[in-house]
């Protein structure tokens, strides 16, 4: 690997700087030795005592860590930013009108676009919304699509997130972070600013109240600070001004949703939930749910309160259900699509799952329902042992299983041990879908710092890099 | 405001007082066992630090004889002993933890940082010659964290709840180490103008940082009329029972609610007996009945705070 196999954010070839990254790479050159070094290390002190930490599944309880922030932006020039941010758009729409399709009259299943047992059978998709109208046609109140560029730099969605999608906080703490680093880059570039992400969530949030709610009072609930993402639920809760709870802190009464406060119980009309769809109600999902409120279900039902995201939308960002995604753009918008999808292999299939099994050193292996990175099998970075192990999975269930190529992910320069060093990186852009759709500029770039790595999620070691949308 | 975030301010506080009164009360102990007159190891003040927190049969279960190093490490460190000062740290991080976004960043700072360097701290330090200097760590820490609150909260509810749990605190502690010293120190008599030992009651006006007040209020011996007075009734004593009333009487106003007004009648009561009350008739009642007597409404009063604010049953 190496050399000139990927595309390059900042380098064309050894000669030449790309135009929107000459002006940085002027003053990398012209930095001191051992400043990145230093403002690196600045960083990691300042998050470690605002506790800008994530903790670990699988860890001892308690064990909080910081996830490795990069003092090299990553930059995007206006106009390829305008071309992601009409394909967004189009996605997430179509990604909505499917989930209300689905859920609702059928159509696209009576078309024979998608087969029926993919969606009907998926056990993402859930029967209980069935036929309920939720505000503003909305499922996927927020959205954080994962697209990464390949080959000679062409994007391609690799997965969409849009059941509780997280790192929105280390987005809007990693500029905060590079303002307060490098105030002088901000004044050689117009970045376009991405602090208002909150007031747009908050907008989006109480333009999809229940009918008939004029003032609508909205709340964030957390499963509590043992959770991994916790710090960003308490983040966003105080940036938006709104009260963070907990299940506990919630009861139903008279068909409406109320909390607990020290004035008497106050009613709910909005819930930001960061809590996955099984936990939500004991009385409908899993009863062993310690973290939901009992009854919630039936008041969301009558439409009575609005969850954000709404019940049932993993049905649409299943791996099984991906490939389809771009025979939803051209169904309900009449369009073709402008973001790509990864050619992905069905293994349901007997000449895919046949193809896969000879092609498994070059190829990527996803389980379904996994992510964060756990599950996976990266063909090219694969052990013999590793292979042989997937191998056999796919006999004997291949249904749990997508397979990919291996996408030769770009590359940005990166400050590591060894200096600056070209390191894999994707970008999640978050989608916030109320009345209108908005999206803040750029997104979450998340950075593989182990060299040659394709897996840049944090939980397996990736760290971040502020993103910078260049304004006209 | 949530209930539950009420709830985690008034404990966070709550705990971060109650380390803090610990440490006075080793530290004083300490240094009477050292004293002329102390008994070293075998001084009786080590049972008597027990008995304040009523953890004497939680410490007898593991370490049987009381002893002056059992007693330190128990007390500070012992991290099955739910009123170690280790323990009331790290509950006080816990629940500042559960609110963060409800604390100004300064003071999430301030408690997560004393819970690092406790971390970092090894229980000999208990046992060793770094004890005293320790335990002054810990009073100063509570300080900052109290400062930090005053100084950068805004005076909302948010503040008001801490409060709250830093007062009720603050009384309990305060009438548990009258009672047990004074019991001591008297025995089941309680002589009017006795002097009794001179260390002893000076050493337990420095538990709560009143020698030097008593010698401005009274610029004579130390009596222990005159102390409990101080310690009970004075309300210009910033850790006396009645300021802390006073302080409690006045945020329950605040943050009252539809189900509170019979909370606030029996605060209100109970600040009365402190607001009217006279030494002489405490002495006559029996200083030990009246503390007892005052711990235990001091009790009631939190469950009933917990009842009406903190974990209402809608």
């Amino acid at each position: 690997m190496g050399g000139k196999l990927f595309y390059d954010e900042m380098t064309a070839d050894a000669a030449t700087t790309r135009a929107h990254y000459s002006e940085l790479s002027r003053w990398l050159s012209s930095l001191e030795e051992g400043t990145l070094g230093r403002k690196r290390a600045e960083a990691e002190l300042v998050f470690h005592r605002l506790g800008v930490t994530f903790a670990v599944y699988g860890e001892t309880q308690g064990k909080e860590r910081l996830i490795p922030f990069d003092p090299i932006p990553r930059i995007l020039p206006p106009e390829e930013w305008k071309l992601l941010d009409k394909g967004l758009r189009q996605r997430v729409q179509a990604l909505n009108a499917f989930l209300w399709d689905v859920y609702h009259g059928q159509d696209i299943l009576r078309a024979g676009r998608i087969p029926e047992n993919q969606v009907l059978r998926n056990l993402q998709y859930r029967p209980e919304m069935q036929g309920v109208d939720v505000p503003g046609g909305v499922y996927a109140h927020v959205a954080g699509i994962d697209l990464v560029r390949a080959g000679a730099g062409e994007f391609y969605v690799l997965e969409d997130n849009l059941r509780v999608p997280s790192g929105v906080s280390y987005m809007l703490e990693g500029r905060r972070m590079m303002m307060r680093l490098f105030p002088e880059l901000f004044a050689r570039y117009h970045v376009a600013p991405v602090e208002h992400y909150p007031d747009a969530l908050l907008e989006g949030l109480r333009s999809v109240v229940p009918i008939g709610v004029t003032n609508p009072s909205v709340v964030l609930l957390t499963p509590g600070h043992f959770n991994s993402a916790y710090f960003e639920h308490a983040f966003l809760a105080q940036q938006m001004g709104i009260e963070l709870v907990e299940g506990k802190d919630l009861f139903v009464s008279e068909e409406r949703v109320f909390m607990r406060t020290t004035q008497g119980p106050r009613r709910v009309d909005v819930i930001y939930r960061r809590l996955d769809d099984d936990f939500l109600d004991p009385l409908a999902f899993r009863q062993d749910s310690m973290l939901g409120v009992p009854g919630l279900l039936s008041v969301y039902r009558a439409g009575r309160v609005t969850l954000a995201n709404a019940i049932g939308t993993g049905v649409a960002d299943d791996k099984s259900i991906y490939p389809y995604v771009p025979e939803m753009v051209r169904f309900y918008l009449g369009e073709e699509p402008i973001l790509n999808n990864v050619p992905t292999w069905d293994l349901r299939n007997p000449e895919h799952l046949s193809h896969v099994l000879a092609h498994l050193p070059e190829l990527v292996v996803k389980e379904v329902h996994g992510s964060g990175g756990y599950g996976m099998l990266v063909g090219p970075a694969a052990s013999r042992e590793e292979i042989e192990l997937f191998r056999q999975r796919l006999l004997s269930t291949p249904e749990k299983y997508i397979a990919q190529p291996t996408l030769s992910l770009s590359t940005c320069p990166t400050y590591v041990d060894q200096g600056i060093a070209p390191r894999h990186i994707d970008l999640r852009p978050f989608v916030i879908s109320g009345k209108e759709i908005r999206i803040v500029p750029g997104g979450l770039t998340r950075v593989a710092l182990t060299e040659g790595s394709l897996v840049v999620n944090s939980s397996q070691g990736g760290g971040t890099k502020d993103t910078w949308v260049l304004e006209d | 405001m949530l209930s539950r975030t009420a709830d985690h301010l008034y404990w966070m506080a709550r705990y971060t007082e109650r380390a803090e009164n610990l440490a006075r009360l080793l530290d004083v102990t300490y240094r009477m066992s050292l004293l002329y007159g102390g008994m070293g190891a075998n001084d009786p003040g080590w049972a008597a630090a027990l008995a304040i927190m009523g953890t004497e049969s939680g410490y007898r279960t593991k370490y049987g004889e009381v002893s002056s190093t059992g007693v330190m490490t128990y007390m500070g460190f012992d991290k099955e002993n739910p009123s170690s000062i280790f323990r009331c740290l790290q509950s006080a991080r816990e629940n500042a933890h559960a609110v963060r976004g409800t604390l100004t960043s300064e003071l999430w700072e301030t408690l997560n940082d004393t819970w690092l360097k406790l971390r970092d701290t090894s229980p000999s330090v208990m046992t060793s010659s770094e004890a005293g200097p320790f335990l002054e760590w810990v009073k100063f820490r509570s300080h900052l964290s109290r400062g930090v609150t005053l100084g950068t909260m805004l005076q909302d509810e948010a503040l008001w709840f801490a409060r709250l749990g830093t007062y009720l605190e603050r009384a309990d502690s305060t009438a548990r180490i009258l009672d047990v010293q004074a019991t001591r120190l008297l025995g089941s008599e309680t002589p009017v103008d006795m002097a009794g030992d001179y260390y002893q009651w000076s050493a337990l006006l420095r538990t709560i940082s009143a020698f030097e007040v008593y010698r401005r209020v009274y610029h004579d011996r130390i009596t222990p009329l005159r102390v409990a007075e101080l310690v009970i009734l004075r309300e210009d004593m910033p850790r006396s029972l009645h300021k802390c009333l006073n302080e409690v009487t006045e945020i329950l106003s605040r943050v009252s609610n539809r189900s509170s007004g019979e909370t606030e009648r029996r605060a209100g009561l109970l600040h009365a007996t402190l607001h009217f009350g006279q030494v002489e008739e405490i002495f006559k009642q029996g200083l030990h009945e009246f503390l007892v007597h005052f711990v235990g409404r001091v009790a009631k009063l939190s469950d009933r705070i917990a009842h009406d604010f903190l974990i209402p049953q809608h």
